[in-house]
C-alpha cells in the first residue's frame, strides 16, 4: 500500500486504529482541534493530547446541496457528540443524504476514507460517522 | 467634562519576517505581553479594538480571543489604512471615556506577504503537487466539504437543526413559515430588494441549499448602504422644536462576542452571545420583550430567525415553534418581527445591514412607515450577528427630549 496521511493533523493513523485527538488544557479540560497560544476558557499555556473515543450520537446536521466545485453534494454535514461530551464535526458517510434516512439522536461511530491522492501516490485519508446498526 | 485615560500596559514584538509564526501567533504574543505589563489578564478588559489591514474582513478580533481568552466582551475590528492601530486605540479610549468600560485591550497587527504560515514557507515552487501539512489544523486540503460544513448556509442549518433537536414542535414546516411571514411582509416595503409573497408550499418546495433552508430561505446578495446621525440628549435640546419632535432615542446599544464554550470550538454558537447582548440591552433600557412593539433581527436564514425569538426572549424558552405556528411574530400579531421583510427579502449588503435596521425601526416610531406601519409603535429592538462572532442589540424609544 501507498503512503498515507491524515487530512488534518488530528486524525490520527499510526497509532493503533484510526482515531481523533484533542488538546486538551491541563489547568481546566477545555479541548481545541488546533493549535492554540493559550486556552480560550482559562487562558493557560499547557495542553496535552488527548485520544477521544470512536462513538457518538448526531447533535445537529445539515444537508447541503450547494457546495464548491470540488465537493460532491449533495452531502451529510453533522455536529457528533462523542462519549465523553466532546463534539466533532464531519460528514456523515454510508446514508443516503435524505432527511428520511438520517435524524437526530443517530447513534454513529467514526470511518475512515480517501479524500485524495497527490502526485507521488499519496492518499490523503479523511474521516466522517457512519450510522451504527441498532 | 471626559474622564482621563492612561496606558497600563504595553508591549510589541519585534518586528521582522517571520517564517514560523502566524497573525495569531503575534497578536497572542503582543496581547499577552502587554496585559502581563500592566499586571492584568484579559478576564479584567472590558472592551477588546483589534487593528489589522490584511484580513480587517476577517474577523481578526474573535480569532485573536480564541488564542488569549474568550470572555464575551465586545470586540471591534477596526481598519483605517497605516491609521489602522492608532484607530483601534481610539476605539478602546472611546468605550472607556464613554463610561461603558473601566479597562480595555487594543491590539495591531499585520502580516504581509504570503510567508509565515507554518509549514512550506519560503520554498521554491514545487513542479508537482504533493501534500504538505500547514496551518493550525496540519491540514493537506482545503478540508470543507470533506469533514463537515464551516460556511453560512450550513452552519445556520446545522444550528436550526440543533434548536429542533433540544425542543420540541420545531422542524422544516417551522422554519419555513418565517420566510413565508418575511416574503409576506416585504409587499409592503418599496426598499424591499425583493417584493413577492411565496405559499408556505413554494417555500418548502424551493431549491434545497442546506437542510433545511431552501432557496426562498436564505438571504440574497446585493448593494445598498444605510446611515445614521447620532446626537447628544443635550446638543438635541439645542436643535429645533420639528428635529426633536422625530428624534428617536437610544435606550440600548450594547455588543457582545462569544464567551468560551464546548461547541462553539466546532461550531460557531450564535445562541450565547445573542442571548447576553439581548439580556444587557434590556438591562440598560429598563424594558422587557413584553414592552416591544416591533422587532428587526437577523434572519441572514430563516433556521436563525427562529434561534432569535427564543435568543432575544421574544418567546417562551424553548418555544420558538410554538411562536411561528401561532403567528405571533406577523404583522398583525401580538409582536411583529421584521415587517421590513427581513434579511430575507429586504435584502443583506452586510456592512449596510446593522443601520438599515435602525432606519426601519426608527421610521415606524416616528409614525413615518406608510403602508407597513406598525400602529402605535413606540419601543423597538434591532439585532443583528456577524459570524466569528459579534452581535449587537440596540433598543430605541419614541421618548420626550
Amino acid at each position: 500500500m501507498g503512503k498515507q496521511v491524515p487530512i488534518v493533523d488530528y486524525l490520527v493513523l499510526d497509532d493503533g486504529p484510526p482515531h481523533l485527538v484533542q488538546q486538551r488544557c491541563t489547568s481546566c479540560g477545555a479541548g481545541y482541534f488546533d493549535r492554540r497560544n493559550a486556552c480560550a476558557r482559562c487562558g493557560a499555556l499547557e495542553f496535552e493530547s488527548v485520544r477521544i473515543g470512536g462513538d457518538g450520537v448526531i447533535r445537529t446536521f445539515t444537508i447541503v446541496h450547494r457546495a464548491a466545485p470540488n465537493v460532491p453534494t449533495p452531502y451529510i454535514s453533522a455536529v457528533v457528540e462523542v462519549a465523553e461530551g466532546v463534539q466533532v464535526k464531519a460528514n456523515i458517510l454510508g446514508i443516503e443524504p435524505d432527511p428520511a434516512q438520517v435524524h437526530l439522536g443517530m447513534s454513529v461511530r467514526l470511518a475512515t476514507f480517501v479524500a485524495g491522492t497527490d502526485d507521488d501516490g499519496t492518499e490523503a485519508i479523511a474521516f466522517g460517522y457512519e450510522p451504527v446498526d441498532a | 467634562m471626559s474622564r482621563d485615560v492612561w496606558v497600563l500596559g504595553t508591549s510589541m514584538t519585534k518586528f521582522m519576517r517571520y517564517k514560523d509564526k502566524d497573525l495569531m501567533d503575534l497578536g497572542a504574543e503582543a496581547a499577552l505581553a502587554a496585559l502581563a505589563d500592566g499586571g492584568v489578564t484579559i478576564a479584567d478588559m472590558d472592551v477588546m479594538a483589534v487593528g489589522c489591514l490584511a484580513e480587517a474582513a476577517g474577523g481578526v478580533g474573535q480569532r485573536l480571543q480564541k488564542q488569549i481568552g474568550q470572555t464575551g466582551i465586545p470586540v471591534y475590528n477596526v481598519a483605517n489604512a497605516c491609521a489602522t492601530g492608532a484607530t483601534a486605540l481610539r476605539t478602546v479610549i472611546l468605550s472607556i471615556k464613554a463610561g461603558e468600560a473601566e479597562m480595555g485591550l487594543a491590539v495591531g497587527l499585520e502580516q504581509m506577504g504570503k510567508m509565515g504560515l507554518l509549514g512550506g514557507a519560503g520554498r521554491a515552487k514545487a513542479t508537482k503537487h504533493v501534500y504538505e501539512p500547514a496551518g493550525r489544523y496540519g491540514s493537506v486540503m482545503p478540508t470543507e466539504g470533506v469533514i463537515g460544513t464551516g460556511v453560512m448556509p450550513g452552519v445556520f442549518a446545522q444550528a436550526g437543526m440543533e434548536y429542533a433537536n433540544l425542543n420540541d414542535g420545531v422542524g422544516f414546516e417551522q422554519f419555513a413559515k418565517v420566510a413565508e411571514k418575511n416574503h409576506a411582509h416585504s409587499v409592503l416595503n418599496p426598499l424591499a430588494q425583493y417584493q413577492k409573497a411565496f405559499s408556505l408550499e413554494e417555500v418548502m418546495g424551493g431549491e434545497m441549499i442546506a437542510y433545511p433552508n431552501t432557496i426562498l430561505m436564505c438571504c440574497p446578495t446585493g448593494d445598498g448602504a444605510a446611515a445614521a446621525v447620532v446626537v447628544s440628549g443635550e446638543k438635541l435640546k439645542t436643535l429645533p422644536a420639528e428635529a426633536q419632535r422625530r428624534a428617536v432615542k437610544i435606550s440600548a446599544s450594547i455588543m457582545t462576542s462569544d464567551p468560551w464554550s464546548e461547541g462553539g470550538q466546532v461550531q460557531p454558537d450564535i445562541n450565547t452571545l445573542t442571548r447576553n447582548a439581548a439580556a444587557q440591552a434590556y438591562e440598560a433600557a429598563g424594558v422587557g420583550p413584553e414592552d416591544l412593539d416591533l422587532v428587526e433581527l437577523h434572519d441572514c436564514f430563516a433556521s436563525a430567525e427562529l434561534l432569535h425569538y427564543d435568543n432575544l426572549q421574544l418567546c417562551e424558552p424553548g418555544g420558538a415553534g410554538d411562536f411561528i405556528d401561532s403567528r405571533a411574530p406577523w404583522r398583525d400579531g401580538r409582536l411583529p418581527v421584521n415587517v421590513s421583510g427581513g434579511l430575507l427579502s429586504k435584502g443583506h449588503p452586510l456592512g449596510a445591514t446593522g443601520i438599515a435596521n435602525v432606519y426601519e425601526v426608527t421610521t415606524h416610531l416616528r409614525g413615518e412607515a406608510g403602508d407597513r406601519q406598525i400602529e402605535g409603535a413606540k419601543v423597538g429592538l434591532t439585532h443583528v450577528i456577524g459570524l466569528g462572532s459579534a452581535c449587537s442589540v440596540h433598543i430605541l424609544e419614541k421618548a420626550a427630549v
